[in-house]
């Protein structure tokens, strides 16, 4: 950027002293409501990425005899996609009701829809992990059956976990974009970019701690990749979000995102440059780890907020009838 | 765009109750026309509402904005009428009689004289609020459990034992009319999605919603939306032609961006000065867009985790 539109933007800031969307509502109070998921929800986007993106690398190790690596990948999953069911259960209005997800298959929902990818997932990235159990029990446990069975049953299970792993990524982006909450679906273009990178670039991190360095290269390139990935389609949804995208400066908001750039910027530079030492490796991981939390966090609450200020609501519909008219169908 | 639905099942033009799958033989659809212009602000509709829905009160206090004690439509109120003290705008406005109360103001007459003196120098807007029964209901759609149906009225009602109070249709209704009810502690429902049935249980014993048999001037009236739209053009032309520029239909276009709504309003003021948004659009307008973009990215994710692990060994 240059500096010309940075002092454009200062002056802007300045003339923001006076209200600079003018709008009106009633009595300054919201229009739609914000959800009502609490940490619960930021939390499992974020773990049901690292689950993804680690049935990902847990297959790829698998394939590749990266063992080590495969054995964390397997174990990650499994632990982030039981931690994601429990939250999605925590925070229903009715836990006991949980099941009544799976008494209809709805295509117009993407929480419907998810809920049969990840129980789609779900048994595949179970088996695997539970190969990888198996093989860690004493010699003696491995003649009675059935765990012979059980352990061969890894590497397919694994397989088919890693093919239905990225929609268990990318749907929770449709599921935040369908929704009237303005700083959701005025971000539906790129958000599941943003969140299958972030997945990515979690579960490589958590590999670059779990794994010993001689297997971990593959999940440095996943790293690095991911991470810039994320940072570019973070960069380009904060400009086609238009007036909602201030939502995701302010704030507490705001510091979670920088928060969210600056770690996942400094992990995928150390996994770049010094990711064959040890320490540096695990410590790009947890910072890629924290960025990707960040970033869920930073999308969710950002969400949220839009969704309590009229002017989200009222602004971009105003625009949109000053540049178009009304929206009508026109077959 | 995606064969996975039916044409115009997401957006545009649609009798909802068909696409519902009701048959041939089932009612008209049926909805609200609330007339604003008209509204005395007597809240009949809040307290009839609350009666007959068993709806709990648990948040009755003055805001300090004007005479409004009800907040907002919510799960625990499901009319809401709204107050609006407003300024008499500079552009001289043409005193007709809408039947609605008209102030004098309290000054002596001898400081100001002259027919000015008759007028206010500011107006009530009141409006009675409630849900809009949306052709495409966005509530509807993204809810997981099918607990949300669309009646053989064409209306869009909770089922109250099949809600699992997941909140996605909190979320998703552009109008934040729909809310997981939290209070008060004990209530059957906390915790489930609440919001306005139109009277579900009175439209099968062939009777009139509770609020609008309330409302005493007919600001909201019950009846076939075909001929309720009818009505409300009609009473937009008559106000116009009274000089009531103002005056406009709100939600009352099949075309518009929710496909129509089944309670549409006639309003004096702009939507979002009523706490309503100026030109909504269901969210599922997008959604087959939204599913495309996803699967490009999942299979982005794949890629990049096979093309990770082609590359060198170290």
């Amino acid at each position: 950027m240059t500096h010309v539109q940075q002092g454009r933007r200062r002056r802007g800031a300045e003339r923001s002293m006076v209200p600079e969307a003018d709008f009106t509502s009633y009595y300054g109070r919201p229009i739609v409501k914000p959800s009502p998921w609490e940490a619960d929800i930021p939390a499992y986007l974020f773990a049901g990425g690292l689950a993804a993106g680690s049935s990902l690398i847990a297959a790829g190790a698998d394939l590749t005899g990266r063992p080590t690596l495969r054995r964390a990948g397997r174990l990650a999953a499994v632990g982030a996609l039981g931690f994601s069911m429990a939250a999605l259960v925590h925070d229903l209005g009715k836990p006991s009701r949980f099941l009544n997800m799976l008494r209809t298959v709805k295509l117009t929902s993407p929480m419907s829809v998810g809920t049969w990818i990840l129980s789609t997932y779900g048994p595949f990235a179970g088996a695997a992990a539970a190969a990888e159990v198996t093989g860690l029990l004493p010699e003696r446990y491995g003649r009675t059956s059935p765990l012979p069975l059980v352990s061969w049953l890894g590497r397919p299970a694994g397989l088919v976990a890693a093919l239905t792993a990225p929609p268990v990524a990318a749907y929770t982006a449709v599921l935040l974009a369908d929704t009237a909450t303005p700083a959701w679906h005025s971000a539906y273009k790129e958000l599941p970019f943003v969140f299958v990178a972030s997945g990515s670039a979690a579960a490589a991190g958590l590999g670059m701690i779990a794994a010993p360095t001689a297997e971990t290269a593959p999940v440095r390139r996943m790293a690095v990749a991911g991470a810039l990935a994320e940072l570019a389609m973070e960069h380009r949804m904060e400009r086609s979000m238009g007036v909602t995208a201030e939502t995701l400066h302010q704030g507490k908001v705001g510091r979670l995102m920088r928060a969210a750039k600056v770690l996942t910027a400094a992990g995928a530079a150390g996994a770049l440059l010094a990711g064959r030492s040890r320490v540096v490796a695990a410590a790009s991981g947890a910072a890629l780890l924290l960025g990707s939390a960040c970033t869920r966090f930073g999308v969710f609450e950002a969400g949220q907020e839009s969704a309590k200020d009229p002017k989200y609501t009222v602004v971009p519909q105003r625009e949109r009838l000053e540049r178009e008219g009304p929206v009508r169908y026109h077959p | 765009m995606t064969s996975l639905f039916g044409e115009n099942d997401l957006w545009g033009p649609l009798d909802p109750t068909k696409d519902a799958g009701y048959g041939e033989d089932r009612p008209k659809r049926k909805g609200f026309f609330t007339d604003t212009s008209i509204c005395i602000g007597c809240k009949a509709c809040e307290v009839a509402c609350k009666e007959w829905n068993d709806v709990p009160a648990d948040h009755f206090d003055m805001l300090g904005s004007s005479y409004d004690n009800s907040h907002s439509l919510n799960a625990n109120q499901w009319r809401h009428v709204a107050f609006i003290e407003q300024p008499t705008r500079a552009e001289p406005r043409q005193t007709v009689d809408l039947g609605m109360p008209v102030r004098a103001p309290s000054r002596p007459p001898e400081e100001e004289p002259g027919e000015d003196a008759e007028k206010p120098d500011f107006r009530w807007l009141m409006s009675s609020d409630v849900c809009k029964h949306c052709t495409h209901a966005a509530c509807l759609d993204v809810c997981p459990t099918g607990s949300l149906f669309r009646s053989e009225f064409g209306t869009v009602v909770v089922q109250d034992d099949i809600c699992n109070g997941c909140g996605y249709c909190v979320a998703a209704c552009p109008y934040g009319v729909i809310e997981r009810r939290r209070a008060p502690e004990g209530d059957k429902n906390v915790g489930i999605a609440q919001k306005c049935t139109l009277c579900y249980d009175r439209l099968g014993a062939g009777m009139t919603p509770a609020c609008a048999q309330a409302c005493p001037t007919q600001s909201i009236q019950f009846g076939d939306v075909d001929e309720l739209r009818e009505r409300a053009d009609a009473r937009v032309a008559e106000l116009h032609e009274a000089g009531i520029m103002d005056a406009r239909l709100y939600g009352n276009d099949p075309d518009d961006g929710i496909g129509g709504a089944g309670a549409f309003f006639l309003l004096l003021d702009e939507p979002e000065v009523y706490g309503l948004p100026p030109d909504p659009v269901v969210t599922t307008h997008d959604l087959s867009r939204m599913f495309h973009r996803a699967t490009t990215a999942a299979a982005f994710m794949l890629a990049g985790a096979v093309v990770s692990f082609l590359g060198r060994r170290r």
